[in-house]
C-alpha cells in the first residue's frame, strides 16, 4: 500500500516535469513566429526601442507603412509567390502520378529487370540533388535552359524516394485480385491503373503530396543557381533578398515580408497538421 | 497457368517504368556523370562550356580541393555544426519519445505537442534563417533586448562576432527545426514494437527506466540509425540556414561545404572544375554512408522469404519431373 502511494507521488512529480518541459518547448516553437507577426505591425522606431513587445501604438497604420516601404524596394513577393506556386504544384502532380505508375510497375508485373530496377531506385534514393548541381547547371546552360521553371519541375518525374514509399504502400494494401477482376471485365492495363489502382492509393498520395509540395516550396539551393532573372525568382530567393543591404534598417518591413511568406504555410499546416504528423510516421522505415 | 500470366503482362512493367527511366537518365544520371567529368577538366569562366580533360594530371582539381584551406575549414564547420545540432536533437527526441510512449502514465495533449514541435520543420528554411538573424540581432534584436532588460548582459551579445557563436546559433536553429521530426519518427518506431514484449517486461517487474533502456531502445535501433544517416547526409548538404544567417564567404564559422561549392562555381573565377571535384568528393562520402545504412538495415525477413520461394520453386519443378 505504502509503495503504491509513493509510486503515485513519483509519477505526479514526473508528470509535472513533463508538462513544464512540453509547454516550454511549445513556446519555443511559437515565439519566433509571434514576434514576427507582432513586429510586422510595429514601426521600425518601436522595434528599435524594444524588439520584444506586444505593444504597437498604431498597428494598422504601421502595417500599411511597412508594406509601402518594402513595396517601394525591389522585393516582389507576388511574382515569387506565383512562380513558387507554379513550380510546387506541377512538381507535386508529376511526382505523385509517375511515382505511382512506376511503383505499380514494380508491384504488379514480373519482368526481368524488376529487381535490378528496384535496387537502382533504392541506391539513388540517398543521393541529394545538390551534389550533382554543377553538371546539371552546365548541361542546362549549354542548351539555353537556365531560367526555365520547367527545369525545376520535370526532374520530379523520377522521384526515387516516393517510388519506394508507394511500393511499400502497394505491398501492404493492394491485392492483385482487384486487378484481375478488372482484367476479366476487359479493361486494358493502363485503364486499370488509372481507374482502379490510382484512386485506391489516395491515402498515400495525400501525405506524399504534402511533403513534395512543402519540399519544393522551400527549396532554395537549386533555384538560386538555375534562376538568374528577377521575374523567374521563386519565393525563397525573394526572401533571401530581405537580408540585403537595402533593408538593413527597415526592421518592420523585414518582419512583414517574412510574415507574408510564412502565412500560407501556417494556414496549410493548421488545416492538415494531423495528416502531416501521421505522414511522417508512415514514411518511416518499418523496423 | 501462372507462367502464361508472366508472358502476357510482363511487358507492361517495362512500359510503365519508361517515364521514370527517361527522366532519371536525363535529369539525374547525366548530371552525375557530367559532374564527374567536369571534375577532371579545366572548365572555368562564366560562359565557358568547352571541356578539356586534364590528361597529364587528371586529379589536379581533386588535389586543389583537398589542399585548399577553405575547403578544410568548410568541411570542419559542416561536421561540427552537424554534431552540435544532432546530439542534443537526438537526446531531446529520445526523452520526449520515452515520455509520450510511456504505457503507465499517458501524457494528455500529446497530439497538440507533437504538432507544435514539428511545426518549425515545414517553414521555409530561408525564412527561418532571416527571422533568426533578426531575433539574434545586435544590439537591439529581441534576444539582446531581453538579456539587457533582465540584467543578464550589459550591452548585449553580438552573435555574429566570433566563429564559435555563429556555429552555435546555426546549430541551435537546425536543432530547433529538426527535433520534432526526429521525435515523430522515433515514436512511430516505438508504436511498431510488439506490445507483448512490453507486457512480458511488466510481468518481470521491470521499471520505467529499465523498460526504456533495455527494451524500447534496442527495438528502435534501426529507425535511430536511419534518422542518424539521413540526418548526416542532410547535414553534409547544409546550405540555406548558414548561407543566409552568416552570409559570409569564409571568415565566420558558418561556412559550409555547399557554400564553398557554390562560391567556387558561381563567383570569382567561376571554377566549375574545382566545384565539381568538391561535389564528387562529397558524393563519395555520401555513397559510403548510404552503403553502411543499407547494409545495417537490409531486410532480413525478405531475404529469407526469397530463399524460401526459390526452394519451393525447385520443389515444384522436381515434382513436375515425376
Amino acid at each position: 500500500m505504502a509503495k503504491s502511494i509513493s509510486l503515485h507521488k513519483e509519477s505526479i512529480g514526473l508528470k509535472v516535469v513533463i508538462y513544464i518541459v512540453c509547454v516550454i518547448l511549445s513556446i519555443l516553437s511559437l515565439l519566433p513566429f509571434i514576434i514576427m507577426f507582432v513586429n510586422a505591425t510595429r514601426s521600425t522606431y518601436e522595434i528599435q526601442q524594444s524588439a520584444i513587445s506586444l505593444y504597437s501604438a498604431h498597428p494598422i497604420q504601421n502595417l500599411i507603412k511597412n508594406w509601402k516601404v518594402f513595396n517601394g524596394k525591389s522585393f516582389d513577393p507576388a511574382t515569387g509567390f506565383v512562380n513558387s506556386l507554379i513550380v510546387s504544384t506541377c512538381t507535386t502532380c508529376l511526382a505523385v502520378y509517375f511515382s505511382c505508375l512506376t511503383s505499380y510497375a514494380l508491384f504488379a508485373y514480373e519482368w526481368k529487370f524488376r529487381e535490378a530496377f528496384f535496387g537502382l531506385i533504392v541506391g539513388v534514393m540517398m543521393i541529394p540533388g545538390t551534389i550533382t548541381m554543377i553538371g546539371f547547371y552546365q548541361a542546362a546552360y549549354k542548351v539555353g535552359m537556365t531560367n526555365k521553371l520547367s527545369l525545376l519541375i520535370l526532374p520530379a518525374i523520377a522521384s526515387p524516394n516516393m517510388v519506394f514509399f508507394m511500393r511499400q504502400y502497394l505491398q501492404a494494401s493492394l491485392s492483385m485480385e482487384i486487378v484481375d477482376s478488372g482484367r476479366i471485365d476487359g479493361a486494358g492495363e493502363f485503364m486499370i491503373f488509372n481507374r482502379i489502382v490510382f484512386p485506391l492509393m489516395k491515402p498515400a498520395i495525400a501525405t506524399q503530396c504534402i511533403f513534395t509540395f512543402v519540399g519544393s516550396w522551400n527549396n532554395l539551393f537549386v533555384p538560386s543557381i538555375l534562376l538568374t532573372k528577377r521575374e523567374k525568382y521563386t519565393l525563397p530567393i525573394e526572401v533571401s533578398l530581405l537580408n540585403g543591404d537595402i533593408y538593413k534598417t527597415e526592421y518592420g518591413s523585414i518582419y512583414l515580408g517574412l510574415s507574408l511568406t510564412v502565412l500560407p504555410l501556417l494556414i496549410v499546416y493548421a488545416l492538415l497538421s494531423r495528416y502531416i504528423v501521421e505522414g511522417v510516421a508512415l514514411g518511416g522505415v518499418k523496423s | 497457368m501462372r507462367n502464361k500470366k508472366l508472358v502476357d503482362y510482363g511487358k507492361f512493367g517495362y512500359i510503365f517504368s519508361i517515364p521514370f527511366i527517361l527522366a532519371f537518365l536525363v535529369f539525374s544520371l547525366y548530371p552525375i556523370l557530367y559532374t564527374f567529368i567536369i571534375g577532371f577538366t579545366d572548365l572555368k569562366g562564366l560562359t565557358a562550356t568547352e571541356i578539356h580533360v586534364l590528361w597529364s594530371e587528371p586529379f589536379k582539381n581533386f588535389a586543389t580541393v583537398l589542399k585548399a584551406n577553405l575547403f578544410k575549414k568548410a568541411f570542419t564547420n559542416t561536421v561540427v555544426i552537424w554534431i552540435c545540432n544532432f546530439i542534443p536533437q537526438m537526446g531531446l527526441a529520445l526523452l520526449l519519445t520515452a515520455w509520450f510512449t510511456d504505457r503507465r502514465s499517458k501524457v494528455k495533449g500529446q497530439g497538440l505537442f507533437k504538432i507544435l514541435f514539428y511545426m518549425p520543420n515545414i517553414i521555409t528554411a530561408a525564412t527561418i534563417a532571416i527571422l533568426f538573424t533578426q531575433i539574434f540581432g545586435y544590439p537591439s534584436g529581441p534576444i539582446n533586448t531581453t538579456l539587457i532588460k533582465w540584467g543578464l548582459s550589459e550591452k548585449g551579445i553580438d552573435f555574429l562576432l566570433t566563429p564559435g557563436r555563429v556555429k552555435g546559433v546555426v546549430a541551435f536553429i537546425q536543432f530547433w527545426q529538426w527535433y520534432g521530426y526526429t521525435m515523430v519518427m522515433l515514436i512511430s518506431g516505438v508504436i511498431g514494437i510488439n506490445p507483448e514484449i512490453f507486457e512480458a517486461a511488466d510481468l518481470d517487474g521491470a521499471n520505467r527506466v529499465q523498460t526504456f533502456f533495455l527494451i524500447t531502445l534496442p527495438c528502435i535501433r534501426t529507425i535511430m540509425l536511419y534518422v542518424l544517416v539521413t540526418s548526416l547526409i542532410g547535414g553534409l548538404n547544409m546550405f540555406d540556414i548558414p548561407a543566409l544567417y552568416a552570409q559570409d564567404h569564409g571568415d565566420s564559422g558558418g561556412y559550409t561545404v555547399n557554400m564553398y561549392i557554390k562560391d567556387q562555381a558561381f563567383a570569382g573565377a567561376y571554377r566549375y572544375n574545382v566545384a565539381a571535384a568538391a561535389s564528387v568528393i562529397m558524393f563519395i562520402i555520401i555513397v559510403l554512408l548510404s552503403l553502411v545504412l543499407f547494409y545495417v538495415m537490409r531486410d532480413k525477413d525478405e531475404a529469407k522469404l526469397k530463399k524460401l520461394k526459390k526452394q519451393q520453386l525447385k520443389l515444384a519443378k522436381s515434382k513436375k519431373a515425376y
